[in-house]
Parts: structure tokens; sequence; C-alpha cells
């Protein structure tokens, strides 16, 4: 007896995500479904103004920039990060002394570990400065914030591909040495083409980390409602943008921020779900 | 002889991209320690964030990761469960790979979600909210390193237990858990250490006090959402209390990681 209520505990619980899931959604829409019917689809991801009525009545939401400004952000994080990703998981897998691997993945897990908030604080008044120095403008803007970014996403991508890495039997590895390969040759021609969907799978997980991060760059951004003009020009973005007008906004423009939210929540969806149903599926079996 | 330097360059390039993380970690924990030290006093551990102290904010959140903690855990652990051990069908298949995806969902979109079915109706922020929003982050990842660490038990264990004639739930919690405890200590551990830094789920749900208070119906304190909104003063003051509390807020994240890491190495 106690069995079965165990069962169906468990089962309840595992089934916990999916309703959450549907729950996220089905909140979202219903809060979003003001700004979806005054606006549409395509107004409201190609309309560039962002105005509150007279009164806070009506008004004018389009969300065009937070959305250019969080695919601008991601891809330069995209960017920096790869390689340097790549770079360190090549390093874990073949060129570290066997003493050296330890304490190097515990000190990139532990840059994984690091608060989100704090890279902001960290970003704001360490980093921004330095491209001021260095790059001129205001020192916040897309690039700092893509750094910060970069930086943040590095240790994901750099922990599963490492993972994809070893996975690479060592008779192929050493076939290819006997043949007289260089290590590069062996990591460009043996490894990466055996650990190729592992790494394509957490470059789109990074993708969908960077998209909806919002601490690291709600400082760096700038907040601004407007199209940058350069790589550090101020800007926004929809994480930004719901972090720092979401408790001041009502009516119509909290509508037009959740459905924002949406947009932001069905991007990641499709962006994690591709890397997780076709890249990284069975990972486990391997 | 031209194949031989491409390769040094490659390899100096990925010593370099290594040495590039471990500097840029110990230049945010150097900073952080720097300015952290200069602004930690006595005087911050015993007052609020109304006289300029961070005491209520370390107990509030603590209290909601805590209270997070307990809902997350046992339907966690429960559903790394079924997924491992009674989970013979696709739609298991399609469940474990949905907790996946809700590991990677947006924080502020959790954030706002809970801010949409618990805040608004109820007409103002609240710590339950708060703690809500921090067990939706913290659940997938109890499920996923359930699910990753029962997979690690031999079959040779469970088979033991039915030549026992132990039923399927006595040999799930009494054999097949324990051989994995562990492992799901670890997990959640580091699951506890990735909430209680989490700032976005928090800002719309539990907002902030400045006061010390235990009621979760109305706004509770929170550190993480204390260092946005101090960062962001004017007045050197609070920029330090902020720096002073990002410092304790990453020593304790940190602490709690590495402290996961070491059960593992000594157990396993």
């Amino acid at each position: 007896m106690s069995g079965k209520l165990f069962k169906n505990f468990s089962f309840f619980s595992a089934t916990i995500s999916l309703i959450l899931l549907i729950a996220i959604f089905t909140t979202l829409y219903y809060y979003a479904s003001d700004a979806i019917n005054t606006f549409g689809f395509w107004d409201f991801i190609t309309g560039t103004q962002w105005e509150a009525g007279e009164d806070d009545e009506g008004g004018i939401f389009g969300g065009a920039i937070p959305i250019v400004g969080s695919l601008l952000t991601t891809a330069i994080a995209m960017i920096i990060a790869l390689p340097l990703a790549l770079g360190i998981a090549i390093f874990l897998t073949e060129i570290a002394h066997e003493k050296l691997i330890k304490p190097v993945s515990i000190a990139i897990e532990l840059l994984a570990a690091i608060p989100s908030i704090i890279y902001g604080m960290w970003g704001l008044f360490y980093l921004a400065p330095l491209v001021q120095k260095y790059f001129g403008g205001a020192g916040i803007g897309l690039f700092s914030a893509g750094v910060v970014l970069a930086i943040m996403i590095i240790p994901f991508i750099a922990s599963i591909t490492k993972d994809a890495m070893n996975t690479t039997p060592n008779v192929l590895k050493e076939s290819a040495y006997a043949m007289g390969a260089t290590k590069f040759e062996v990591i460009k021609d043996v490894v990466i083409p055996y650990a190729k969907t592992g790494i394509i799978g957490s470059i789109i997980l990074a993708l969908g980390r960077a998209l909806g991060e919002t601490m690291a760059v709600a400082f760096l951004l700038g907040s601004v409602m407007k199209f940058p003009k350069n790589l550090f020009d101020t800007t926004t973005s929809i994480p930004v943008i719901l972090a720092n007008t979401f408790s001041e906004a009502e009516d119509l423009e909290l509508s037009a921020l959740f459905y924002l939210a949406l947009i932001l929540f069905a991007l990641s969806f499709i962006i994690i779900s591709l890397a997780k149903f076709y890249f990284l599926r069975n990972k486990e079996e391997r | 002889m031209n194949r031989l330097i491409v390769n040094k360059i490659i390899i100096a390039l990925s010593v370099f991209s290594a040495l590039f993380g471990i500097g840029v970690l110990f230049w945010i924990l150097g900073t952080l320690t720097i300015k952290g030290i200069v602004s930690i006093n006595w005087h911050i551990f015993t007052h609020d964030l109304v006289e300029k102290g961070i005491r209520n904010l370390i107990i509030g959140q603590f209290i909601m990761g805590i209270l997070a903690s307990f809902i997350a855990i046992p339907v966690g652990v429960a559903a790394g469960i079924y997924l491992r051990e009674y989970n013979t069908n696709k739609f298991g298949e399609i469940l474990r790979n949905l907790s996946d995806v809700m590991m990677s969902a947006p924080s502020i979109v959790v954030g706002i979600f809970v801010y949409g079915l618990l805040v608004d109706p109820i007409g103002h922020y609240n710590g339950f909210a708060g703690a809500i929003a921090l067990a939706i982050m913290m659940l997938p990842i109890v499920i996923s390193t359930t699910d990753s660490m029962l997979s690690l038990v031999p079959k040779e264990l469970r088979e033991a237990g039915i030549a026992l004639g132990g039923s399927k739930h006595k040999i799930i919690l009494q054999i097949v858990l324990r051989a994995a405890k562990v492992g799901i200590t670890t997990g959640i551990l580091l699951a506890f250490a990735r909430i209680i830094g989490e700032t976005a789920p928090l800002l719309f749900t539990s907002a902030n006090n400045q006061y010390l208070t235990f009621d979760l119906t109305h706004q509770f304190p929170s550190l993480t959402v204390s260092i946005y909104n101090l960062a962001n003063y004017p007045d050197e003051a609070s920029i330090n209390l902020a720096w002073a509390a990002s410092f304790i807020l990453t020593i304790v994240v940190l602490i709690i990681n590495l402290l996961g890491r070491y059960i593992t190495r000594n157990k396993g």
C-alpha cells in the first residue's frame, strides 16, 4: 500500500516540470494578452517605440530594441567565449599535465558558481572603467555587457565540451599520433569531429543561458531604450528592461513587459530544447 | 616544419585560455576581497539595512533559501527516483528532458511568473513568493542530480534486494538511495549554493525589506536584491555596503561549493 503511495508521489513529482512549463506559458500569456491583442505579433517585435500614454492610459509599446539588444549582447558574448572555452577544454583534455587538470577544473567550476550579481558588481566597478579608459565611451554598453556575459558562459561551454572530448577513445588518438600527426592535428581531425555533437550542444545551451542572463548585464548595458550606434554604445535587452522597469509599470506597459518575458521564455525554450533533444541526447548512455 | 609551428601556436593559445579563466577568477575574487574586507566591520552584522547593516538581509536570504530547499528537495529527489527507477516508457524520457530544459529557464522569467501567480493576486510582494521562485530554480537541479547519481548505483545492488524479497519501494529507499546518498547530498549542496546567490527571481517576488522580519506574507529582506539596489546608489557608504554584502555572499557560495566537492572526494 505505501509502495503504491510512494510510486504515485514520485510520479507526481516527476510531472512537476511539465506542470511548471505549462503554468509559466499560461500565466505569462494571461498577463500579456492585453498587449498581444493591442499590438499583435509583428507590430510588437518590430515596434521601436516604448511610450506610456497620458495618465498611464494606453501607450505604444514595441519590443524591437530590447529584442535586438538581447541578440547583440548574446552574439558578442558567444564570439568572445567560444574560442576561450574551446581553448580551456583542449587544455584540460589534451595538454595539461595530470597534476594540473584537477585544480584548473575546480577553478573553472568555481567561476561558474559565482552569483551573477557579483559579475554585475565587478563589471560595473572594474571592467567598465577599463573599457572606458581604453576604448572611450561611457564604459558601460554592449561591449562591457558582452565581455561579462562571455566570462559567465565560458565555464558552461568548457565543461560540457571537455566531457564530450574526453569520450574520444584513446585508440583513435594513438593511431593518429602513430601516423605522425601533431597534437593540433589530432585535436582538429580526431577529437573535435568525434565530440562534435556535444560541442554544438554546449554552444546552443550557452546561447540559451546568455540570452536569459539578467543580473550580470543589468548594470552594464545602460538600460536605455535606443538602438546602439556602435559596439560601445548603451542599449537595453529583454532581461534588463524587465529588471529595471517591471516594478513601476502598470496596465498596458506591464502587459507589454509580460509579452517580452513570454517571448524570452519561448526563445530560450526553443534554443535549449534544440540543444537537449537534438545534440545532447543520450549523453549518459554514451 | 610549418605544421609544427601551427601546433605550437594552438597549444600556446589553449594554455592562454586556461590562464585567462584562472586569471579572471582571481581578479574577481581579489577585488571582492580587497573591497569587501575594508567595508566589513562588526556594525554591519549587528544592524539591519535601515541602519546601514546587513543582519536582516543575511537572515532573510537564508530563510528563503532554506524554505525553498524544504520544497524542492523532497519533490526533486522523488522525481529523480521516478525517472531512474520507475520510468519505463517514452513519457518519462520526455519528463527528463523537460526537467533539463527547466534548468536553463531564464531566472528573471521565473520571477515574473511567480509575480503573476503569487504577488499580483495577493496584492503585495511577499517572502513566500520569493521562496517559491527559488524552489522553482532549485528543483530541476535536484531532479537531474538524483537521476544521474541513481544511475551510478550498480544493478547488482537492486538485484540483491530483490533476491532478499524486498518490495520495490523498500529497495529504492533502503538500498539504492543509501548507496547514492553522498552524490545526492553533494548535488543538493551545489543547488543550494546556486539559489542562495540568485537575484532575478527575488526582484518582483520577495522584493526587499529594510527591517528584520520573519513574516513571509509581506516584503522580505534579501541580500542579493539589496546588493542590486545599493550598487545603484551614488553614495560611497551604500556602495561599500554592497561590496561587503557581495564578499560575504561569494564566500558563502564558494565554501558550500567546495564543501560539496570535498564530501564527494572523501567518500568517492
